[in-house]
């Protein structure tokens, strides 16, 4: 991570969507440099998911590209993106509900082993080492995340926090060199956030960068190398946490949010306490 | 997993049950109910490959039954064609084990097709294609009089022949031989869907069809996914349709049927979609009821019955006879466990 500091391995550039007349993105413009935590906040409806909807593909922005290690996203489907080392999780459904924690690291792992069609029929010796290795694989995820004693349990069963944690594990499964993470631990208490936030640093740690989406502040602030503040779809602030913490237009753009700012604005005090 | 045990012996039970059947069976009526029901359910099984597996339902899913069962026919007959511009095709006959071969790539080659085609858009969309190419399939062969005599059938359709190395030939003429032919082929199909659904491949079938933004997330790429379970699901498919051809002997557009494919479906509903015994356990129920029936009540009276039991099977266990069996397997020994703790289940 330390050869390009200088180049961005993921470049938003001048993006702007819009869904008919309603604007969600009106311009967006901010680098990913390799190696950092990057977070993207904002109250809510100011356009992080549609932001991270249209870097992963699944939304065409109707002006500006996105560039991955300097290759351009416009075109491309959702899995290429993926297949690129860019991997996301997502808000609400994180897991395939009706397969074991295992099965569900095992799915995310589908592309490895290289095992074919035809071995796979035939249940070649070749396919029979890359299933063994695709099973090594999986527990080592599950390992990394903490929930090797759930592997045998039905996703959907698993509690929300847990199931966070396994959409997390299937986007590792893809061997990202970036991570997307859109609120991942909206749903968790103190004490499993304090554990994802140090899960997030082993993820670093091994030469992931990461883009954070959370509105739970002091996470962010504890995380974060920078953050990029959206507002009405565009940026407003852009710095590492004590320079946010204190700008002014940030301020204002939470607190003139009633009820959801107040408690933002109270997340952030106890930010500054803490 | 020792909670599934009861029902993970159910497909070799089954097995060993149909292959001892012939010894203490020799009525030929029952027999050919046998081997027809035998049929269709591989027929039901290619079917669960897609629909039970991907959740993609194809209405049409007999065409590659019957394109399979005319290439066989084909192929084993010889045929003499006049294309365009005067330009002539003619084939020899063929033994009938290069036609099964032909059937399964040929019909495996237009599922591709109609794959390619129609999963660019789901859901609803490939049930419309299908059922709109089974039907414009059965219109070619009801027309194309020269090559598929159209309504006057292939006929005289060789038996199935394997060439066996230092056995000689075996020819499949008696019906307990066809018997034996059509209980391989739905071993061997069981086997391949096992194997399938199990692999990589099958993993992101099973990933689209439970989460699709989450699968394409983690690098799923569907169109390719799904076109290779139809690929396989309509080469199995058109293997049963040669088992259909070289059994019966004769083919005509009717094989082609609507009424076929809701069959399937019906075998694969009610035994459990996505699970790899259910369309057999379906199979039997629904292909052998009929013939259950038959000698007990009026014509009127079977389809009602026949009705009423496939409305009392989903009533019951809307999601299949198998799953529900597996629930209840589930739920009994866990019980017992908590009577004797001793001999609870190991956990990891």
């Amino acid at each position: 991570m330390s050869v390009s500091d200088t180049a961005p391995i993921l470049c938003v550039d001048h993006v702007m969507v819009r869904f008919g007349g309603l604007t969600a993105i009106a311009d967006l413009h901010f680098d990913v440099r390799p190696g950092e935590i990057l977070s993207l906040i904002g109250p809510n409806g100011a356009g992080k998911t549609t932001a991270f909807n249209v870097i992963t593909g699944f939304l065409k922005p109707t002006q500006g590209e996105v560039r991955f290690k300097g290759v351009p996203l416009g075109g491309l489907q959702p899995h290429s993106i993926t297949r690129l080392g860019l991997a996301r999780t997502f808000q609400r459904t994180s897991v395939f509900p009706d397969d074991t924690v295992l099965d569900n690291v095992l799915i995310g792992l589908h592309r490895e082993g290289g095992g074919r069609l035809f071995d796979a029929v035939f249940n070649l010796k070749r396919e029979r080492a890359a299933e063994r290795a695709a099973h090594e694989n999986a527990r080592a995820i599950l390992d990394l995340v903490g929930l090797s004693g759930r592997a045998q349990e039905k996703a959907g069963a698993l509690s929300y926090g847990e199931q966070r944690l396994v959409g997390v594990a299937l986007a590792l499964a893809t061997r990202p060199s970036m991570l997307l993470l859109d609120e991942p631990v909206s749903g968790m208490n103190a004490s499993e956030t304090q554990v994802f936030v140090d899960l997030l640093r082993t993820i670093r740690a091994r030469g992931v960068t990461i883009l954070l989406v959370e509105h739970d502040m002091p996470m962010v602030m504890e995380v974060s190398d920078r953050i990029v503040v959206l507002n009405y779809g565009r940026l407003i602030a852009e710095g590492p946490p004590d320079a946010i913490r204190a700008d002014p237009a940030v301020i204002e753009a939470y607190l003139g949010k009633g009820a959801a700012a107040a408690v933002a604005q109270a997340a952030m005090q106890e930010a500054a306490h803490a | 997993m020792t909670r599934h045990l009861p029902l993970s012996h159910l497909p070799l039970a089954l097995l060993v049950v149909l292959a001892l059947l012939p010894l203490g069976l020799s009525d030929p009526y029952l027999l050919n109910a046998l081997i027809q029901t035998g049929i269709f359910t591989i027929g039901a099984m290619s079917l669960n490959l897609l629909l039970g597996y991907t959740g993609q339902l194809s209405l049409g899913h007999i065409a590659f039954f019957g394109i399979g069962a005319y290439a066989s026919a084909l192929t084993a007959l010889g045929f003499d064609v006049e294309l365009l511009f005067g330009w002539r095709v003619v084939h020899e006959p063929w033994p009938p084990l290069a036609g099964f071969v032909l059937a399964v790539l040929i019909a495996g080659a237009t599922g591709y097709l109609v794959g390619r085609l129609s999963f660019r858009v789901r859901g609803a969309y490939f049930v419309i294609v299908t059922i709109s190419f089974a039907e414009v399939v059965r219109l070619v062969a009801l027309n194309w009089v020269e090559l598929t005599q159209g309504p006057l059938a292939l006929t005289g359709i060789p038996a199935m022949r394997l060439g066996l190395p230092g056995l000689g030939e075996m020819i499949f003429r008696t019906k307990v031989q066809n018997y034996y032919l059509v209980l391989a082929v739905a071993a061997l199909s069981y086997l391949v869907v096992a194997r399938f659904t199990r692999s990589r491949f099958g993993r992101a079938m099973r990933g689209l069809k439970e989460n699709e933004a989450l699968a394409l997330s983690v690098g799923v790429n569907a169109t390719r996914t799904l076109t290779i379970a139809a690929t396989a699901s309509a080469a199995m498919a058109g293997a049963a349709g040669s088992l259909y051809a070289h059994y019966f002997r004769i083919v005509d557009p009717d094989v082609f049927l609507f009424s076929t494919t809701v069959t399937m479906v019906i075998m694969v509903v009610s035994g459990g979609k996505g699970t790899l015994i259910g369309p057999v356990v379906g199979g039997l129920i629904f292909g052998l009821l009929p013939v259950a029936l038959r000698p007990v009540l009026a014509p009127e009276a079977q389809w009602i019955v026949y009705g009423a039991v496939l409305i009392l099977i989903l009533f019951l266990m809307p999601r299949g006879i198998v799953p529900k069996l597996e629930a209840l397997a589930a739920r009994r020994p866990r019980a017992a466990a908590a009577q004797k703790p001793v001999e609870a289940e190991s956990r990891p």
